[in-house]
C-alpha cells in the first residue's frame, strides 16, 4: 500500500501513548484516627468514604453514591473529639488531625434514638436495609406505644408503571434528588410542608399523570424503603407470589437508543419483574429513562401478543 | 471518511467537562436521556450549550442559544460559521497548519456564507451565528454533538462534512473535551458498522477494496470474498425497482414501514422473488415474507456484545429463555449456512467475538474476560494491555502530527429536495418521542401514560390560520400520499413547520408522506424534509 492512498483505505497509526484525562493534582493526604487506629486519607474524602476504606461499616439511608449528600437522616453520624455535636459522616470531609469515633456510646444512642423514631412513625416491612440496622443498634419503636402519631395514609395508584406509598416514606430526599439536579433534573417532586407535616409532593399535590412526571423510575431507583414501587412489583407482593429468593439479577445493555445503558434484569419464573441499574457503571450512575426502565414488556407474553403493530 | 474510522471521538464524561457544546439536529433530552444527563452536568459546570434545531424542543429548553434554523439549511449556517471564524481570525492556524489539507480550498468554499446571506437562507439572526462562531472558536474545550437531524437528509454526508470542517477549523477534535460526537439511535448501529454491516467495510472498518485486508479475511475464512463494495439499504431498494436485485434476507428490521415513502417500499418489497424475515415478532414486513425465522431477543434472551456511541463494546446476557420456536439468530444464521454446505461450528457468541478480535485490530485487545471485569472496553484497543481509547485522533496533537494530515471537505448548501409551494406550503419534518420508539414494534407493549398517540403537530399560527383546534382530525397530503390525523397545537415550532413521528404506523403511517430522496453517498432518506398540505375534514 502505498501512502498515497485515501486514508480510508489505510487506518491511521496509532498515537503514541494511549490518550488520556487531563492529569489531576494529587489530593494532599491527612492523618487522621478513626476509633483509636492512626488512619492516612487524601485530604479530599469525607468521614465516610474514610470510614469505608477501613473497612468500617457505617450505617446510612439517605447517603447513594451518584447523590448530593443531604444530611437530613442523621443515622450516619460519628462523634469527633472536641466537637459539641455529632457530625454526619456522608458530608463531612476529613480534616488533618481528626479524631472519630464510629461506635461510642453517644453515636450509638443517637443512631438508636433516629432508628426508633422512623421505626414507630413509617412503615419500614420492605425496608430490609433499615430493619437491620434497628436489629444492630437494638432500637424498640415498640416501646413508643401502640396509639403513637405516624404517616399512615392510602396508597397513591395513578398511573400504570409505579406506585407511591407514603406510608414507608422516611423522607431521605433521595427521590427530590434523582428527580432534580442530581440526575434526571425534570423537578416533578420536592418536600412540601414542614416538622412531622413535611411529606414528598408533586407541585399542588396533583396526580402524577398531571405533573412534570416522565416516568424515569430514577426515584424509585434510589428509594430506600420501597415507598416508591414497580407497580408490577406492588401487585405481586399485594398477591403473595413476590419472591426475591427465586429472582435472578443479569445486566445486560438496553435494547433502545444508542446510549448503551447497562441494565440489571430481576427475573422470577423467566420473567422481567423490575430493572436497575447499577451505580457503579459510568455510563448511567445507576440511572435510566422510561424506557430502558419500563419498556421491557415487549419480550413477555410473546406466544399470546405476537406485537400489535408489526 | 475524514478520520479513517467512523465513531463518536469523545466518551460521555468529557462532555461534562467541556466549555462549549454545539448540539445539532439532536433532541437528545427525549431520544438520548442517559447521554443529556451528561451534558447537563456539563451545563450545570459552566459549559455554554448551543441547540442548533428547527423546532424548540424540551433539549432546546436547557440551552443558552437557540439557533432555530429552517429544515435543511445546515450547510448554509455551518458554512457561515466558518467564514465568521475566519473573518474574525479566530482559526486555530497551528493545527491548520499541521494536521490539515485543503484549507485554501475550503476558506474560498466558505467566502460567499456571509453573515446576511446565512441568515436569509437560515434564519438565524446575524448576531447568533457571530456569537456561535466565536465562542466555539474561542473556547479552550469544545464538543459537537448530533443526530438525525443531521443525517436524515439527502445531503446526509456532507452536513456532517460541514461539522467535520468546523472542528478541523478550530482544532477542535483529538483532545479531552473537544470532538464530534454522532449520539446513534440505536442500541448496536455503532457495532453492527464496526462489525462490518456495511455495504464497503469488513469488521473492524476495513474496506473490502483494500486487497490486504480482503486476502487476510479470506484466508481466514477459506472463501473469496466480491471485490468491489456492495450496495447500501436506498440502493438495495432501487435495484429491487430494477429488477436486478430479487431475494432478500431482513434481520430484526421493520422496512415496509421504517422506509420512506411507504407505498413505493412496499411495492418494490413485493415484487421480490423471495423474501426471508427473521425477527422477533411478526412485523408487517414479515406478513410479505416466503420464510420467517423466529428470532429470540438479542438483548435479554442471548449472549453477546453491542457498542455504543462513545465506542464502548458492552456485554448482553441471557436472562431469560426464548418462547418455544424462537431462536438465537448466531444460531439460525449457522443453520442456514450449514444447509449451505458451510460448518460454521458451534454458535457460541464468545467464539465469534474471537474471530472478530483475530481479524479486527481496533478490537484485538478486547477479551471477554476484560469486558466483564472492565464494565466494556472502548474501540481501538489493541491489545490486552490496552486500556482503549478515551478519545480519538489525538495522533493529531503529536508535532510532528503522527500519520497522515486530514482534509478538509468544503461543501456546499443545497435545500431539501422538496420545495415548499402553494399546492405544498407546509414543511413537515418528523423525529421521536421520549417514550416511544421507531415504528413501535417495542414499545407498544408497555403502558407509557405520556403515550397519546400520532399527532400532527402545527404552531399555533398555523392552527389558528387554518381553523382547527387540538383533536380535530384533518388529512395531510403530500405528493406520495395522505394521512388523517389528529391536530396538536406545539409552541415549540414556527409557522411553516410541522411535525410528525413515525410511531405509530398502524393508525397513522407517516411514511406515506415522506420522500425517498436519498443521500447518494449513505444512502440516508430525507425523513426530515417533506412538503405537505392541510386540509379539514
Amino acid at each position: 500500500m502505498s501512502t498515497s492512498d485515501p486514508i480510508w483505505f489505510t487506518p491511521p497509526p496509532r498515537p503514541s501513548r494511549p490518550p488520556a484525562p487531563p492529569e489531576q493534582p494529587e489530593a494532599t493526604q491527612v492523618d487522621i484516627r478513626i476509633d483509636g487506629q492512626p488512619a492516612r486519607v487524601p485530604g479530599t474524602m469525607t468521614i465516610l468514604e474514610a470510614c469505608r476504606s477501613r473497612g468500617i461499616d457505617t450505617p446510612t439511608l439517605c447517603y447513594l453514591e451518584n447523590l448530593t449528600p443531604v444530611n437530613v437522616c442523621r443515622v450516619c453520624v460519628v462523634e469527633l473529639a472536641g466537637a459539641r455535636t455529632l457530625a454526619p459522616a456522608c458530608s463531612r470531609k476529613v480534616e488533618a488531625g481528626m479524631d472519630i469515633q464510629t461506635n461510642s456510646d453517644r453515636v450509638k444512642l443517637a443512631r438508636k434514638m433516629v432508628l426508633e423514631f422512623l421505626g414507630s412513625s413509617v412503615d419500614l416491612s420492605t425496608a430490609p436495609q433499615a430493619q437491620s440496622y434497628i436489629k444492630r443498634y437494638e432500637a424498640r419503636p415498640e416501646r413508643y406505644g401502640s396509639d403513637v402519631e405516624t404517616v399512615d395514609q392510602p396508597v397513591k395508584i395513578d398511573n400504570d408503571l409505579y406506585v407511591r406509598d407514603y406510608s414507608k416514606c422516611i423522607l431521605c430526599y433521595k427521590c427530590v434528588e434523582a428527580c432534580g439536579t442530581d440526575a434526571q433534573n425534570t423537578f416533578a417532586i420536592a418536600v412540601a410542608a414542614r416538622g412531622f407535616d413535611a411529606r414528598i409532593s408533586t407541585e399542588n399535590d396533583v396526580p402524577l399523570p398531571e405533573s412534570a412526571c416522565v416516568y424515569c423510575g430514577n426515584c424509585i431507583g434510589v428509594c430506600p424503603t420501597g415507598a416508591l414501587m414497580f407497580k408490577s412489583e406492588y401487585e405481586m407482593r399485594q398477591a403473595g407470589t413476590w419472591d426475591e429468593t427465586r429472582q435472578t439479577k443479569t445486566d445486560t445493555i438496553c435494547p433502545y437508543c444508542g446510549v448503551g445503558c447497562t441494565l440489571t434484569l430481576h427475573t422470577q419464573d423467566n420473567r422481567i419483574v423490575k430493572v436497575t441499574s447499577p451505580l457503579d457503571v459510568d455510563v448511567t450512575h445507576g440511572h435510566l429513562c422510561i424506557k430502558g426502565r419500563f419498556g421491557f414488556e415487549f419480550v413477555q407474553n410473546r406466544e399470546e401478543n405476537s406485537g400489535s403493530d408489526g | 471518511m475524514v478520520f479513517g474510522a467512523g465513531g463518536g471521538t469523545n466518551s460521555y464524561q468529557e462532555i461534562e467537562e467541556t466549555d462549549v457544546i454545539l448540539l445539532w439536529g439532536s433532541n437528545a433530552r427525549e431520544t438520548h436521556p442517559i447521554f443529556f444527563h451528561h451534558l447537563l452536568k456539563g451545563v450545570r459546570n459552566g459549559a455554554r450549550l448551543y441547540a442548533i434545531d428547527p423546532r424548540r424542543t424540551s433539549s432546546v429548553q436547557w440551552a443558552d442559544v437557540w439557533a432555530g434554523l429552517d429544515v435543511g439549511t445546515d450547510i448554509a449556517l455551518a458554512n457561515g460559521v466558518a467564514r465568521e471564524i475566519i473573518a474574525a481570525g479566530l482559526e486555530n492556524k497551528e493545527f491548520i497548519h499541521n494536521a490539515t489539507t485543503g484549507f485554501d480550498e475550503y476558506r474560498r468554499s466558505v467566502e460567499p456564507y456571509t453573515l446576511d446571506y446565512v441568515e436569509r437562507e437560515t434564519g438565524v439572526p446575524a448576531h447568533v451565528i457571530r456569537d456561535m462562531a466565536h465562542m466555539y472558536a474561542r473556547a479552550h474545550r469544545a464538543m459537537i454533538c448530533w443526530t438525525l437531524g443531521i443525517t436524515e437528509h439527502h445531503n446526509a454526508v456532507d452536513n456532517v462534512l460541514a461539522l467535520i470542517n468546523l472542528a478541523l477549523l478550530t482544532g477542535h477534535v483529538g483532545k479531552y473535551g473537544s470532538g464530534l460526537n454522532p449520539l446513534r439511535g440505536q442500541n448496536n448501529v455503532q457495532g453492527g458498522g464496526d462489525m462490518g454491516a456495511l455495504p464497503d467495510r469488513l469488521t473492524g472498518f476495513q474496506h473490502v477494496e483494500n486487497a490486504a485486508f480482503r486476502e487476510k479475511f479470506e484466508k481466514h475464512w477459506s472463501a473469496k470474498i466480491p471485490a468491489q463494495k456492495g450496495w447500501h439499504l436506498s440502493q438495495m431498494f432501487e435495484a429491487m425497482e430494477r429488477g436486478e436485485l430479487r431475494a432478500l434476507y431482513v434481520i430484526g428490521e421493520n422496512p415496509l414501514q421504517s422506509e420512506a415513502d411507504q407505498n413505493h417500499a412496499r411495492h418494490r418489497l413485493e415484487s421480490l422473488d423471495f423474501l426471508v424475515a427473521q425477527d422477533m415478532f411478526l412485523t408487517k414486513t414479515a406478513e410479505l415474507a416466503d420464510v420467517v425465522l423466529p428470532a429470540s431477543a438479542g438483548w435479554c434472551e442471548t449472549e453477546g456484545t453491542v457498542t455504543n456511541s462513545e465506542r464502548r463494546v458492552q456485554r448482553v446476557r441471557k436472562a431469560l429463555d426464548a418462547p418455544p420456536g424462537a431462536r438465537d439468530d448466531i444460531a439460525i444464521l449457522f443453520d442456514v449456512a450449514r444447509r449451505m454446505g458451510h460448518d460454521f461450528g458451534q454458535p457460541v457468541a464468545e467464539n465469534i467475538w474471537s474471530e472478530v478480535r483475530a481479524l479486527s485490530p481496533a478490537h484485538a485487545g478486547m477479551s471477554y474476560a476484560r469486558l466483564e471485569a472492565s464494565k466494556g472496553l472502548q474501540w481501538p484497543c489493541y491489545d490486552e494491555n490496552h486500556p482503549g481509547e478515551l478519545y480519538l485522533h489525538s495522533r493529531l496533537w503529536e508535532r510532528p502530527v503522527r500519520g497522515p494530515r486530514v482534509s478538509f471537505m468544503p461543501v456546499e448548501h443545497d435545500p431539501p429536495v422538496e420545495k415548499l409551494s402553494a399546492e405544498f406550503p407546509l414543511r413537515l419534518t418528523t423525529g421521536r418521542r421520549l417514550d416511544e420508539y421507531n415504528t413501535g414494534v417495542q414499545t407498544s407493549a408497555y403502558p407509557s401514560p405520556l403515550r397519546r398517540g400520532e399527532t400532527l403537530d402545527l404552531s399555533p399560527e398555523d392552527a389558528e390560520r387554518l381553523g382547527v383546534t387540538d383533536g380535530e382530525l384533518v388529512r395531510v397530503l403530500s405528493r406520495r400520499g395522505s394521512v388523517t390525523v389528529p391536530v396538536r397545537r406545539d409552541h415549540s415550532l414556527r409557522p411553516g413547520l410541522t411535525f410528525m413521528t413515525l410511531h405509530f404506523p398502524d393508525d397513522v403511517a407517516t411514511n406515506l408522506l415522506t420522500i425517498d430522496a436519498t443521500d447518494p453517498k449513505s444512502g440516508t432518506a430525507e425523513f426530515k424534509a417533506a412538503a405537505v398540505r392541510v386540509e379539514k375534514v
